[in-house]
Order: C-alpha cells, then structure tokens, then sequence
C-alpha cells in the first residue's frame, strides 16, 4: 500500500507536509500572477486588435493565433537569454528567480488571452456596432463596455490560459531552475521525482496538481453561473 | 451646469423646431451593387415621416444613411435648422442591449454622453418609469419580452433627449399590445418636438402615425407626399398598387 500513488497523494495532504505545501503555494503564485499579468495586458490588446483596423492586422492576428500554440520550451529559451547575465535584461538578476518564471509564462499566455478575446470581442462587436455608432461612442469608448459585456465569455478565456499556466513544465524549469525551496513549483518536481524514479511520489504529486486546477475550474465555473443566471 | 442639462433634458427639445433632413441626390452602392438612389427629398414639415415600401426597397438604407451609419456613395445629406449635426437617437428592428440589467443600460447610455454620475440613476429610474418599465429596472435586459426591451431601447432614446429620431420597423416582431405601447411611445416624442424618421411596412400603423410618406421602391424614391395625400390619391403606379393592397415587388 505504501507505494499507491493515491495513497501517496493522500498521506502528503493529510500530513500538511511543509515542502509540498511550499510548492504547491509558489506553483500556485506563479501561475495565477502570470494570469492576471497576462490579462491586464492581453484583453485590451485582444479589444483593441477586434476594434481597430490598420494595415498588418491580418498579420497580427495569425501571429496571435500561431503563438497559442508557442512551446514551453521555446518561451523559456527566449526569456532565458532575456535575463541571463549577457542578456539585454541581465542586469535585473531575475534568473532563476519565481519573478522570472512568471515572465516565462506571461510570454506563454498572453497569446492564448489575447487571440481568444480577440475572436469573443468580434463577434460581439458585430452585435453591437451600430448601436455604438448610434450612441456616438468612439472605439475607445467601446473597449470598456464590450470587455464587461464579454466578461462571461472572458471568464473561460481566463481559465484555458491559467490551463496552460499551471500545467506546463519546460518553461519554468529553464528559467527557475527547479531549486528546492526557491523556484520548485509542481511540474518541476514531478519530472524530478520521476527522474529520480520515486513514481509513486511523483504521481501524488500530479494528483494533487490536478485536484488543485479542479479545484480553480470548478469555483469559476460557479461563479459564472450564478453571475450569469442574476444578470442573465 | 446649466447649459448641461438643457442638453439632455427631454423638455427642452419641445420648444424648437426639429431640425430639417435634407438629400441631395444620395445614391449609395456596396461592392458594385447599385442599391439605393440618387433621390433627393427634404424632411422639413412636422411629421411623423414614414418610410415605406416593400422588402429590399431600401428603407432600412435611407435610415442608416441619414442617421451616418454609412456614407452615401454619391450625393450629400444636410441638415439645417439651428445645429449643423443635431442629436440623434436609432431604435433598431432587432432591440440592441447590453448584458447588464435595465437601468445599467440606460446608465451606460448616460455615461458615454458624460452625464454626471451622480445624477445618472435619477435620470434613467425616471425614464424606465415613463415608459412602464419601474418594475423591471433590476431584471437582466436580455430576458425582458420582445415589447419590454423594445420600450427600454425607446427609454434609451429618451434619455438622450434627440431632435431627431429614427426607428427601423420597431414593431415588426411585436404582438398588438406591445405595438401599441410603441406607437404611443414614438407619439410623445413627436409631441416633445422631436423629429420622427421610421420605416414600417404595415400600412395601418403608417395610417395611424404619417405625417407624411416617403415611399420607395426597388431603390428609388416615388414619393414624397403628406400622409392624406398618399393614402387618398396617390401618385405613382407602385404607391398606387401598395396602397391598394397589392403585392408588389
């Protein structure tokens, strides 16, 4: 029994064990602060590339679309050589910092924030457009109003780019380092213990990560509904 | 603070003269499709103008183009009176709402014409009260009835208090009562002095509401006559077959 995955996963929660705690705490800090990062940023981008029209638009939009789909590793890479000691950035001394990690993964959602409220914001802008002009809003003015219109439809965007946040490993682990008690975050210390060939504790591990982003996915799910189900 | 309010209080419309809408040969065309025009006619009577005519006659058109939702391809649209642009309000066939609750609409409507904030929530509590809609200021807009969103859409004109009104066959998804609470709704702003643009292809409801009539058909202007006029004598062969109940294309 003692090398059960799940009975592993379980022993380490009930025991409150003050590494994992650590770990799942910083996983969870990096991740939701390079959403939030991303979303500050990457919603207006995302309105503002739905609302106006300037040559190289089109571009803009496949090069959105084409970085979703940009591998952990490559962002690392480029972050890495951002904030390595020869790098343009080095100065900051930010590698292998949690700060860096979060740059790493900035890079990674904002893409998916930005091209998936861009299409959302489309299609409501389509709805709404001649009433805007009707009202004599300027595009500016309409940002605002058409991120809180599509703040349901944003909510979700949210979640796949915490999704991609939380669970990929490349990224961090190049530009963290994956040192203990510093920038170990769930990913890295799965592939570790893996490595290391302790499965069952790396599997625990990967329970408990996707417990957690359960977790996340479900409370925004409920309070999507019942925001949606007041205000219709 | 003054002169503020007079901008968007609805009374203060009521002493002037709406503004007279003026086309000079417009003719509009979209990817090599000749659609409306030229025409040229001036609203300058009291009204209520109607516009009508049959499907794809180009009534939709002529409302967009005056209201400025599109650019005449050829000709010019003028206004005159005492403003070069007068404020101007649209409903459309299908009611435009935002995803907030009934008074969020109105107040965002009052926040994009830089009412203060502070008065905003009087202001459209007042306008949902004027056109019956009191009880539903805290019901999400979207799951208002077909009547209800097309009266807060009408509230939403009100507030911003226009010389010119324009409704695009407001009633044509509508049952009977909530036609009629339509009707009297664009009845007092023609009472309030505003001016009165809106197309409809029911010909009781223009009996009940012209002024007079624009009538057009397949693109071009036929005519331009006060509503006895067209409906007692009118001129042209279409008018002449729409009035009389044919189906004409």
């Amino acid at each position: 029994m003692e090398d059960n995955a799940f009975c592993v996963a379980l022993s380490l929660l009930v025991s409150l064990d003050a590494a994992l705690f650590q770990i799942v705490v910083l996983s969870l800090k990096v991740s939701l602060m390079a959403v939030l990062i991303a979303a500050v940023l990457g919603f207006p981008l995302g309105a503002a590339v739905a609302l106006w029209r300037f040559p190289g638009r089109g571009g803009v939009i496949v090069v959105l679309n084409a970085l979703m789909g940009l591998p952990p590793v490559v962002a690392g890479l480029v972050v890495y050589l951002l904030l390595s000691r020869a790098g343009p950035l080095g100065e900051l001394g930010f590698l292998f910092t949690p700060g860096a990690m979060v740059i790493a993964q900035v890079v990674l959602v904002l893409p998916i924030l930005a091209a998936l409220s861009r299409q959302k914001i489309e299609e409501m802008l389509g709805e709404y457009r001649e009433q805007f002009i009707s009202l004599g809003m300027s595009r500016a003015r309409m940002m605002p109003t058409l991120l809180w219109d599509a703040r349901f439809a944003l909510l979700t965007v949210l979640l796949a780019g915490f999704g991609r946040a939380s669970a990929e490993v490349g990224a961090v682990m190049m530009v963290g380092g994956n040192i203990d008690g510093v920038t170990r975050v769930m990913t890295t210390a799965i592939v570790l213990e893996t490595g290391k060939g302790n499965l069952p504790l790396a599997l625990g591990l990967g329970l408990v990560l996707l417990t957690l982003v359960m977790l996340i996915n479900a409370g925004a799910y409920l309070v999507g509904e019942v925001t949606k189900r007041r205000l219709g | 603070m003054t002169s503020l309010n007079a901008s968007y209080l609805p009374s203060s419309s009521g002493l002037l003269a709406p503004p007279a809408l003026c086309f000079d040969e417009v003719a509009f065309s979209h990817e090599g499709k000749h659609l409306l025009g030229p025409c040229s006619f001036t609203l300058d009577g009291i009204g209520p103008t109607m516009v009508m005519g049959p499907n794809g006659s180009g009534k939709s058109l002529l409302l967009r183009l005056a209201h400025g939702l599109l650019s005449p391809t050829r000709g010019k649209i003028c206004w005159s009176g005492q403003e070069l642009c007068p404020r101007q309000a649209m409903v459309f066939q299908q009611p435009v709402l935002l995803r907030r609750s009934a008074i969020a609409n109105l107040m965002h409507a009052l926040a994009v014409n830089h009412v203060p904030r502070r008065e905003r929530m009087k202001l459209a509590m007042e306008a949902l009260d004027r056109f019956g809609l009191a009880a539903c200021a805290k019901v999400p807009a979207r799951v208002l009835s077909g009547g209800q969103q097309q009266r807060l859409t009408l509230a939403r004109a009100w507030l911003l208090s226009p010389q010119v009104l324009f409704l695009d066959e407001p009633t044509s998804a509508l049952d009977p009562a909530a036609i009629k609470a339509v009707e009297a709704a664009v009845l007092e702003f023609h009472q309030q002095g505003t001016r009165i643009v809106m197309t409809t292809h029911d010909i009781h409801q223009a009996r009940r509401l012209a002024g007079d009539v624009l009538f057009l058909s397949g693109g071009t202007l036929c005519e331009h006559t006060s509503a006895d006029a067209f409906f007692n004598q009118p001129v042209s062969p279409k008018a002449q077959a729409f009035v009389a109940g044919e189906l004409i294309e």
